[in-house]
């Protein structure tokens, strides 16, 4: 059978990913950073899923306004790297896993959440990214990936409390697929930032750091983090951060935290990181 | 008279919530179109032509026309969406920040590096009065 066994949540700034792919990643700005995944890519290389399960935001190049699902499952075979307006990004086309896919969009809607279904899907930097910073430069993707895109663009966002239901649905739906796949959960996009009009460039790390301390050790009470308190204390795009909440459901209840980062800034944003273990 | 939102007293903040977005719908679409180079040289050969084909107010088209970051926003633009209009006029995200924040670059990444914008004094309104 399919199981769990572990979660990452990452940032999925846009500049890491043009970092990575202009071999830029030991330098001054970036090197930090970077070196703040070392473990990581190491500990994926130990870890090796079979399979990703990604939870991103699209950032209007799959979606752009004409059509906003909240959330929508890949179910392709594969996804394209999008051209974001400066040409697609020099990496590997992302493989999917139809029939897992297809048997989570069934267990999901007869669960009560009514996702959107993705037959074909270009893919940005909100997944390309963490990709990059847990595998590196392979010239293929180790495994698999089964996307999911949340809409955190229009406001509002899915709830918190909604996102982290939606990942025990997701566990429930994984957990009773039966090829034998060890799954490994990722949660990405954030820390605090804002990206637009006058209060731009916000950071706030310790808002940031009590929200990974609640998310690894008390979900059931951040989950219940208001959209309000995301806006005024981690920025208008700080918000996306709900998502985490989709890969900490999928987990169980206690999980080992074994490694966190974190680190300001990349161009705008707080970037942070953990990996987490089921216990 | 419009609606109080929890949001409205954060400072320096437009939230794309779904009447900006009802506002700003062919605005938006007009700068997402330029994610492709085929628009972006049909843009660049005619830019009135070409924006006069998305159904869009008179202040919308020329905030647009006019590179008025902060107004498109204001009149429903997305920053997801304006960052490709931004981009077609060679500016990136954290250039059209500083654009944004009235810092200009240099002093807006000196900011950043410093550990960005502090969240002490900027999360209501009243405490940018002063300014």
């Amino acid at each position: 059978m399919a199981y769990i066994s572990s979660g990452v949540a990452c940032s999925h700034v846009p500049a890491l990913g043009v970092a990575s792919d202009k071999g830029i990643t030991g330098d001054d700005y970036y090197g930090p950073i970077f070196k703040g995944f070392e473990y990581s890519r190491a500990w994926m290389e130990a870890e090796k899923p079979d399979l990703v399960f990604l939870v991103y935001n699209d950032h209007c190049t799959a979606f752009d306004a004409r059509i906003i699902p909240t959330f929508a499952l890949g179910c392709a075979s594969e996804y394209p790297p999008a051209d974001e307006g400066w040409g697609p990004r020099p990496v590997p086309v992302v493989k999917g896993h139809r029939g897992l896919s297809a048997h989570i969009a069934q267990s999901l809607v007869l669960d009560a959440f009514d996702i959107t279904i993705m037959n074909e899907m270009e893919v940005d930097h909100g997944l390309t990214v963490p990709m990059t910073m847990m595998f590196g430069q392979p010239d293929a993707w180790p495994c698999p990936v089964v996307p999911l895109a949340v809409n955190v663009v229009q406001y509002p966002a899915p709830l918190g409390s909604r996102c982290y239901a939606l990942g025990k649905a997701i566990r429930k739906a994984i957990e009773s697929y039966p090829e034998d796949l060890k799954v490994c959960v990722f949660g990405t996009g954030g820390m605090s930032h804002q990206l637009q009009h006058q209060r731009a460039g916000l950071i706030n790390s310790e808002w940031d750091a009590r929200f990974m301390d609640l998310l690894v050790n008390d979900p059931d009470q951040g989950c219940q983090i208001e959209h309000i308190e995301y806006l005024r204390e981690a920025g208008s795009e700080g918000i996306e951060l709900v998502m985490w909440y989709v890969m900490r459901g999928a987990l169980n209840e206690n999980v080992e935290e074994k490694h966190r980062f974190y680190h300001v800034p990349a161009s705008n944003t707080a970037v942070g990181h953990l990996i987490l273990e089921n216990r | 008279m419009a609606e109080q939102k929890p949001y409205d007293d954060i400072p320096g903040t437009i939230v794309f919530d779904s009447d900006q977005a009802a506002k700003g719908y062919h605005l938006n679409q007009f700068c997402i179109s330029l994610r492709l180079q085929v628009n972006r040289d049909a843009f660049k050969a005619d830019p009135e032509g070409y924006i006069d084909q998305y159904a869009m107010t008179a202040d919308q088209r020329e905030a647009a026309l006019n590179q008025e970051w902060n107004r498109l926003l204001e009149l429903g633009g997305n920053i997801y969406y304006t960052s490709k209009l931004a981009a077609y006029h060679g500016i990136n995200f954290q250039e059209l920040a500083g654009l944004m924040t009235g810092k200009g670059s240099t002093a807006y990444r000196a900011m950043m590096v410093a550990g960005g914008r502090s969240i002490e004094g900027n999360r209501y309104k009243s405490e940018w009065q002063d300014d």
